[in-house]
């Protein structure tokens, strides 16, 4: 113990030494930390776009981590129980919620989208469970990859339904 | 009567705070003049104790109007109805925004009322800025409750118009507009976990503001010595402990509620209670060397500091609506208010902490890298890069929109490959760091500490492989957290071992170890509680299957070892307004044995609407088999689709939470003889600081 305390007594020399060491080891610890972060955003980043956006981009966004919202078109939607494949079309709407307040709310914009038949649109293809709200006119927000032919696979798939989202209460 | 009494005393209770801060600032500079300042010192602390008393009365008045079904407040109409039981009804008061509010703010007026009974005397000197900081806090939370959120709004109908509007005082031409029944409480609350997870939590937020104010007034009147430290350590300690039992049953609530077969999905929300903890827990580390070393002392400043920016920044993320999540409040307009409160808070605190930046300069220096301070301050970089890691994922799609326009989010893979290895390196830390000799560890000495529980890795990594773990990263991860388990019980082993030199028999020699040194072998609990955590961890992120399918009466789905039988559904409402589907499933063994008959289900809440999924779970401690009914055809067919998971060695997380959370209680029981030993060193410092 008394030999340790003497040591730390020698200051000047190790402790010059030292800080070199330690800086050393900090800027090892801070790439490391780097490295971790860029080599994940790379691979696992998700780019929030509209389905105009999507169509603007092409061939650019193919394969890339994408999280995507549109308006269901109404007779697009086929449902296989037995397969749990759902295909159905979205039509572009903005993804910004102050642009939907601004353009009267959720239940105006989605039926604008779906009735112009000018807006973009794109094929969305889930396997999984129909949800209950899986319906016309409603909000599918989808996270997943779009492949050359212009197909979005949806990995997840939430729905957002104006009728009852934007009355209720929404506390949770 | 009800109505009036409760917001009148969330007027004064605000009041209170507000006098007591300005208060207490005044009594402070006069330090010539002592008796007046002893004066306007008793006077604010009176007045900050007033605080508790009064937000009681509002909180019992609040929940009173729940409970009796007074659906003309805005609040009571949001998130109580008829036919809640009245243990909901209690809870209820936490169950929407503006309630929470003021429950946050009457444990925040509690603790700082205990913290000013019980440290009075003793601390005398620092109270004064005790009493400012907590109580600027404390007004801060009133004022939101009382100008943005007030529980106390009431519903209006116009005369003329017939609309009806919200507000707090009777706007002009208007009646008081009761509904006829209110909406209920988030059915995705109704759980037992999710009924005490956010008054933990928020117990574990306003722990951490008292060794804040401390630590300010501490700043403030510069005395920088380890007093803060000392006087808030139990402090720190219970709102870790509260800290952790939150995160644990959010954990344990989103397992059995959310339906995604997991425990964690870093979530903003859950982030937002995620990294004050990981703070908190840099903290508790690093004031050790502060308080043998006399080292890191401008490092604890600013982890508390930070702890405390985080804790208020976690409260606004889950209010102000600016991240989607799972369970984030309604968007409100108190966003601009926090963050110009935590933006004024974290710039006074910083300037504070430059202004004393030269007292706090270390004692000693850094002997060499390869000592128990280096291995402590390793451990505080890890924790602080993955505290930084969780605020940049949860904050990614606000700053990526900021610096290049384009919105790029994050998720759940992202945070496991960066914190992962973090974790795991931290896991790694916790077996060697207290094997490491302070001032400077030889190779040698480190070498005869852990060549055993080394050699007993390699042997178990033999079991690990042939039980099933073949990849390179899940055998590292298994081997590292065997290794830090076997290290942390050697701790035990030798202890005892010297122990019985002393005659004693196994089991008294291990109690006398856990209370002659509390913190020490409470600490070692904790971190066999975390290896076993991680245990839990590596089998449900690397073990985890998954499947699912649509299947007709009678046919049968196999994952892992067991095959599930569907066997029928049933269809029926509830007392409690519920409409319940919910499938029968017999689970086989793989020997075709019948091991259990499971519910899972579906509740649809008819007043609010929303669907709930209950999992049916065959649970053991090797695996859970965990069965969600997601979807079914109409009654005339037969069709059901179910999600299964087998979720191998989950239970062990619940298991190590609560030996993680028995450490912690060993580490932060009042302990007398320490008591008595700080204040005949305490007493001469503080008589001489006078």
């Amino acid at each position: 113990m008394t030999q340790t305390i003497a040591t730390s007594n020698t200051i000047p020399a190790t402790s010059k030494n030292g800080r070199g060491k330690f800086l050393v080891g900090g800027a090892l610890i801070l790439a490391a930390l780097v490295y971790l972060i860029v080599t994940a955003t790379q691979s696992t980043a998700q780019y929030f776009y509209t389905v105009q956006e999507l169509k603007d981009r092409g061939d650019a966004v193919v394969g890339k981590n994408i999280r995507v919202s549109g308006a269901v078109v109404g007779d697009s939607v086929q449902y296989n129980a037995e397969t749990l494949e759902l295909r159905f079309t979205v039509a572009n709407m903005p993804g910004d919620q102050a642009e939907i307040d601004a353009l009267g709310g959720l239940a105006v914009v989605l039926k604008n989208a779906v009735s112009d038949p000018n807006s973009a649109r794109v094929n969305v293809i889930y396997i999984g469970v129909k949800p209950d709200l899986m319906k016309g006119e409603a909000q599918a927000i989808m996270d997943g990859r779009l492949d050359e032919n212009g197909l979005f696979h949806a990995d997840t798939l939430l729905m957002k339904c104006p009728t009852r989202y934007e009355d209720a209460p929404a506390n949770q | 009567m009800t109505l009036t009494l409760g917001l009148t005393s969330l007027c004064l209770a605000f009041v209170c705070a507000v006098y007591a801060a300005v208060a207490a600032l005044l009594a402070a500079p006069h330090k010539a003049a002592w008796v007046d300042s002893a004066r306007w010192q008793a006077s604010a602390r009176n007045a900050a104790m007033l605080t508790w008393p009064l937000l009681t009365i509002a909180s019992l008045c609040l929940i009173t109007l729940i409970v009796t079904g007074a659906f003309e407040v805005e609040y009571v109409s949001r998130v109580s109805s008829f036919a809640m039981p009245w243990y909901l009804k209690i809870t209820a008061l936490w169950g929407g925004q503006a309630g929470s509010l003021l429950f946050w703010s009457w444990l925040m007026s509690a603790f700082a009322a205990a913290a000013m009974l019980r440290r009075w005397e003793r601390d005398r000197s620092l109270m004064p800025y005790v009493i400012a900081a907590t109580m600027i806090t404390l007004a801060f939370f009133l004022f939101l409750s009382l100008a943005l959120e007030n529980p106390f709004r009431r519903l209006w109908q116009d005369g003329v118009t017939g609309e009806i509007v919200e507000a707090v005082l009777p706007p002009a031409n208007a009646t008081v507009f009761v509904p006829p029944d209110g909406n209920g409480l988030n059915p995705l609350l109704r759980h037992p976990g999710m009924i005490i997870h956010p008054p933990l939590l928020y117990l574990g937020f306003v722990s951490f503001i008292i060794p804040y104010a401390f630590a300010i007034a501490a700043l403030v009147t510069g005395r920088t010595d380890d007093e803060w430290i000392r006087t808030t350590r139990r402090w720190t300690l219970v709102g870790w402990l509260f800290l952790s039992l939150g995160l644990i049953l959010g954990g344990r609530w989103a397992y059995d509620v959310l339906g995604w077969g997991g425990f964690w999905g870093w979530d903003p929300v859950e982030n937002a209670a995620l990294i004050p903890f990981l703070i908190g827990t840099a903290f508790l580390h690093s004031v050790v060397i502060q308080e043998k070393r006399g080292m890191f002392k401008k490092w604890n400043m600013l982890l508390i500091i930070l702890t405390y920016s985080s804790i208020i920044w976690g409260t606004f993320l889950t209010r102000s609506g600016i991240l989607s999540s799972v369970h984030a409040f309604a968007r409100s307009a108190i966003g601009p208010y926090f963050f110009g409160f935590i933006s004024l808070t974290f710039v006074t605190s910083m300037v504070l902490l430059s202004r004393r930046w030269d007292s706090l300069g270390s004692e000693n220096e850094l002997d060499s890298w390869f000592s128990r301070e280096a291995a402590f301050l390793l451990n505080n970089l890890i924790f602080i890069s993955l505290a930084f890691v969780t605020f940049l994922g949860s904050h990614f799609p606000i700053f990526t929109e900021l610096v290049t326009g384009q919105k790029v989010a994050v998720g759940p893979p992202w945070f496991n490959q960066i914190n992962g290895p973090l974790l795991l390196a931290l896991v790694l830390l916790m077996g060697v760091g207290p094997m490491v000799a302070w001032h400077r560890a030889t190779f040698k000495s480190l070498g005869r500490l852990t060549w055993i529980p080394a050699v007993l890795t390699l042997l178990a990594l033999a079991v690990h492989y042939a039980l099933g773990a073949r990849t390179p990263i899940t055998l590292l991860a298994l081997a590292v957290i065997t290794f830090s388990g076997l290290t942390t019980l050697a701790e035990f082993v030798r202890g005892v071992i010297a122990r019985r030199r002393f005659g004693e028999n196994v089991v008294t020699a291990l109690l006398t170890l856990a209370a002659r040194n509390r913190r020490r072998y409470g600490g070692y609990v904790i971190h066999l509680g975390v290896v076993v955590m991680a245990f839990g961890v590596v089998g449900a992120y690397f073990f985890q299957q998954e499947t699912q399918a649509t299947l007709a009466r009678g046919e049968t789905l196999s994952l892992g070892g067991f095959t599930m039988r569907y066997d029928s559904l049933a269809d029926f409402p509830t007392d409690d307004r519920r409409q319940v589907t919910r499938a029968t499933v017999t689970v086989f063994d793989a020997d075709g044995d019948p091991v259990a008959e499971l519910y899972p289900r579906r509740d649809f809440f008819v007043d609010s609407g929303q669907p709930m999924t209950i999992p049916g779970v065959r649970s053991t401690l090797t695996e859970d088999f965990y069965i969600l009914l997601v979807g079914w055809e109409p009654i005339a067919a037969n069709g059901a689709t179910f999600k299964v998971y087998v979720n191998p060695l989950i239970n062990l997380v619940w298991l190590g939470g609560l030996v993680f959370i028995l450490g912690t209680l060993v580490a932060a029981w009042p302990d007398v003889e320490e008591a008595r030993r700080y204040s005949a060193v305490a007493t001469p410092v503080t008589a001489g600081a006078d």
